[in-house]
């Protein structure tokens, strides 16, 4: 066992219990204080997968801007500071079945393809990943359109929250 | 060192739990948390085959940082719905939101 | 290399030798060192960050025309020392239906935020915690999780200013880290790199000669996110009671008053790496570290005497003033000073450095000019609006 499997095994058990944690602890900040967790664990992940740059994007969007996001809406539609009522369906053994049944058959799926077990490739020196990004992303031969296209996304979300939530008093 | 196997059975996983979120829960805004978890799972996917695949492909990155905008952008028209929502019906709570039902 | 050129890797090779020596696991052994060697880095900054208290309070002091604390010790010097004893042995109270866990959660990620930071600022050329090529990215993401803290206090006391104080002091912080980042690219544009390292190495020329009004801009978002006047909304003692600090009292108060100052302190600090040189002062730094270190201690310290020169001597902004300053005038100037500092790189690249420089001088004047010229329209077009047009002068008799 290395150092890196043993710090992956941790990061992947610390990410999943708290992804637990947020499906069924019932008070709602509880929540989005585990998805938090879970988001910090993800970004461990990717930067233990050599992709640095994507692990701060991750802290700063999700994190900063996401969670925050969420907490401040579950803030909002509070009609009382105690949480009431029971926070799970009345079917949930059914969700439970479902969501175990996802697992095996995407389990059962990855198990019999061949390149389930394949290790990475070292990564070659002098790979400067960002610069190789950006340049992908900026570049006509490269993915700018689908980035500029992601922009205009973003764009109508922003207009169309600012719409929808607007308090015309 | 770290085999594929690994990543890809965690993001199985951290679906499978966003999936059991979004099937199970009443409030609309958990709902939406279970959501956020399966859409990390699929970019611990798409980082994980980029890396495990050729490394000079940026389409795998690229791929996360797209999903990175548009999961932003779900989530901030999704809240605006569900407080919108909650300023008519004062309720969150997704059963009690039937007027359309038969 | 010997000591005087590289004491830490020095310093780290003999210690995990030892670790060795006893018969760790190498990995285990550099894993240990590495452990140790941010306890050392953590603990000096303790240490300055007490400093930092008696600074805050003689120089206030001085600019209120009074003398500070001068009881305890020469020149006040223990004082803070006996504000830490003090809070250390205040009762720890919690309030009754407050979260327990996220309330003592909160003051801990607001400290661990500013520590992190320290992970990236080059002391020296070979002093350095991680030498990040994303160094400058890295800034927005600790500023995040200081964020998520301020919003855990805040909920958490159970106390309606308490949370209206947090959703402010929230709200401004994730409004400026907008033009902060975009002001983050020009170093990175001038350097090729957003490492903290290489846009130190590239400044031959300091950057705040070829963008002034990017470092002005920085100076403005830094102290936006830090909560300090004029951005102190938050925390006005006349207005919120303390904001989001209101039910904090011994140490956990600490942590969030030390905290601030920290920050303040390494946001100084990131100034000077941005705009100012760093660690670089003609080449001294080449002499030994620890010159370096003294190099890039001072700049900070000029860069936090900026910053409370700016909290002692103007007054407080309303909430919404704050926010349509932002969103209406900073974003959109910082925006287009990127824009024009890419072009303006993009055309002088090969230029001698005389014409770069200039070049990119009068750009900034011009887009600082352009901009206070459509405020200073838009405001007189107000004015009139709400007065009528100005009337002639009548002649006194």
């Amino acid at each position: 066992m290395t150092g890196t499997q043993i710090f992956f095994l941790i990061v992947g058990a610390v990410t999943l219990i708290a992804g637990l944690m947020v499906v069924t602890v019932r008070n709602l900040i509880h929540a989005a204080l585990w998805l938090v967790a879970t988001l910090f664990g993800v970004a461990m992940i990717y930067a233990i997968l050599n992709a640095g740059f994507l692990a701060v994007v991750q802290v700063v969007v999700y994190i900063g801007a996401i969670a925050i996001l969420f907490i401040f809406a579950v803030m909002l539609t509070r009609r009382q500071a105690a949480d009431t009522g029971a926070s799970i369906n009345s079917n949930w053994w059914a969700g439970a079945i479902a969501a175990a049944a996802t697992f095996a058959g995407l389990a059962f799926l990855l198990k019999s393809w061949s390149g389930f077990s394949k290790q990475a490739a070292a990564i070659p020196s002098g790979f400067d990943a960002v610069n190789q990004l950006g340049n992908a992303l900026t570049s006509p031969q490269g993915y700018v359109l689908p980035f500029e296209v992601a922009s205009v996304l973003l764009l109508a979300a922003l207009v169309g929250a600012v719409y929808l939530a607007f308090n015309k008093k | 060192m770290i085999p594929l196997s690994w990543y890809l059975i965690l993001a199985a996983a951290l679906f499978s739990i966003g999936l059991f979120g979004v099937l199970v829960r009443r409030n609309a805004v958990a709902i939406l948390l279970g959501v956020e978890l399966m859409l990390n799972a699929v970019n611990i996917n798409l980082v994980s085959f980029w890396r495990y695949g050729d490394i000079s492909l940026m389409a795998g990155q690229v791929f996360a940082i797209i999903v990175f905008a548009v999961a932003a952008a779900e989530v901030a028209v999704g809240l605006a719905l569900v407080i919108s929502v909650y300023r008519r019906r004062n309720t969150v709570v997704a059963e009690d939101l039937d007027l359309l039902k038969w | 290399m010997n000591f005087w050129n590289d004491p830490l890797k020095v310093a780290a090779d003999w210690l995990s030798g030892i670790f060795t020596g006893w018969g760790m696991n190498s990995v285990a052994a550099n894993v240990l060192v590495a452990f140790l060697g941010v306890l050392m880095l953590i603990t000096i900054l303790m240490v300055i960050d007490i400093f930092l208290v008696w600074i805050e309070r003689k120089v206030v002091a001085r600019f209120q025309d009074r003398i500070g604390p001068n009881r305890l010790g020469p020149f006040g010097l223990i004082q803070p020392f006996a504000d830490i004893i003090k809070l250390m042995i205040k009762e720890d109270t919690t309030p009754d239906d407050a979260d327990k866990v996220v309330y003592n959660l909160a003051p801990m990620l607001s400290m661990m935020s500013v520590l992190i930071l320290w992970a990236v600022v080059p002391l020296a050329p070979v002093m350095l915690g991680v030498d990040l090529n994303i160094g400058a990215l890295f800034l927005i993401a600790a500023g995040s999780i200081g964020t998520l803290s301020i919003i855990m206090a805040g909920w958490s006391s159970n106390n309606k200013f308490s949370v209206i104080g947090a959703f402010r002091q929230v709200a401004v912080m994730i409004s400026f880290e907008v033009p902060m980042l975009a002001v983050l690219l020009i170093p990175t544009i001038f350097s090729g790199s957003m490492g903290m390292n290489a846009i130190i190495q590239h400044q031959n020329i300091w950057y705040v000669f070829l963008s002034p009004l990017a470092a002005v801009i920085f100076l403005i978002a830094a102290i936006a996110e830090l909560g300090r006047a004029p951005f102190d909304l938050a925390e006005g003692e006349s207005e919120l009671v303390s904001g989001y600090n209101i039910e904090y009292s011994g140490m956990k108060f600490g942590m969030f008053y030390a905290g601030e100052l920290l920050h303040a302190f390494t946001f100084g600090g990131f100034w000077a790496i941005m705009f100012f040189g760093g660690y670089r002062f003609f080449g001294l730094e080449k002499v030994s570290p620890f010159l370096a270190i003294a190099i890039i201690l001072f700049k900070a310290l000029l860069g936090y005497w900026i910053i409370m020169w700016v909290k002692y001597t103007v007054m407080r902004i309303r909430i919404d003033q704050m926010l349509a300053f932002n969103w209406k005038f900073l974003t959109p100037v910082a925006f287009v000073l990127v824009m024009v500092t890419a072009l303006m790189n993009a055309l002088l690249r090969g230029a001698p450095s005389w014409l770069f420089v200039t070049g990119m001088i009068l750009s900034n004047i011009i887009v600082a000019w352009v901009a206070l010229e459509i405020v200073r329209s838009i405001s007189r077009a107000e004015r009139e609006r709400i007065e009528g047009p100005k009337q002639v002068a009548e002649a006194h008799h």
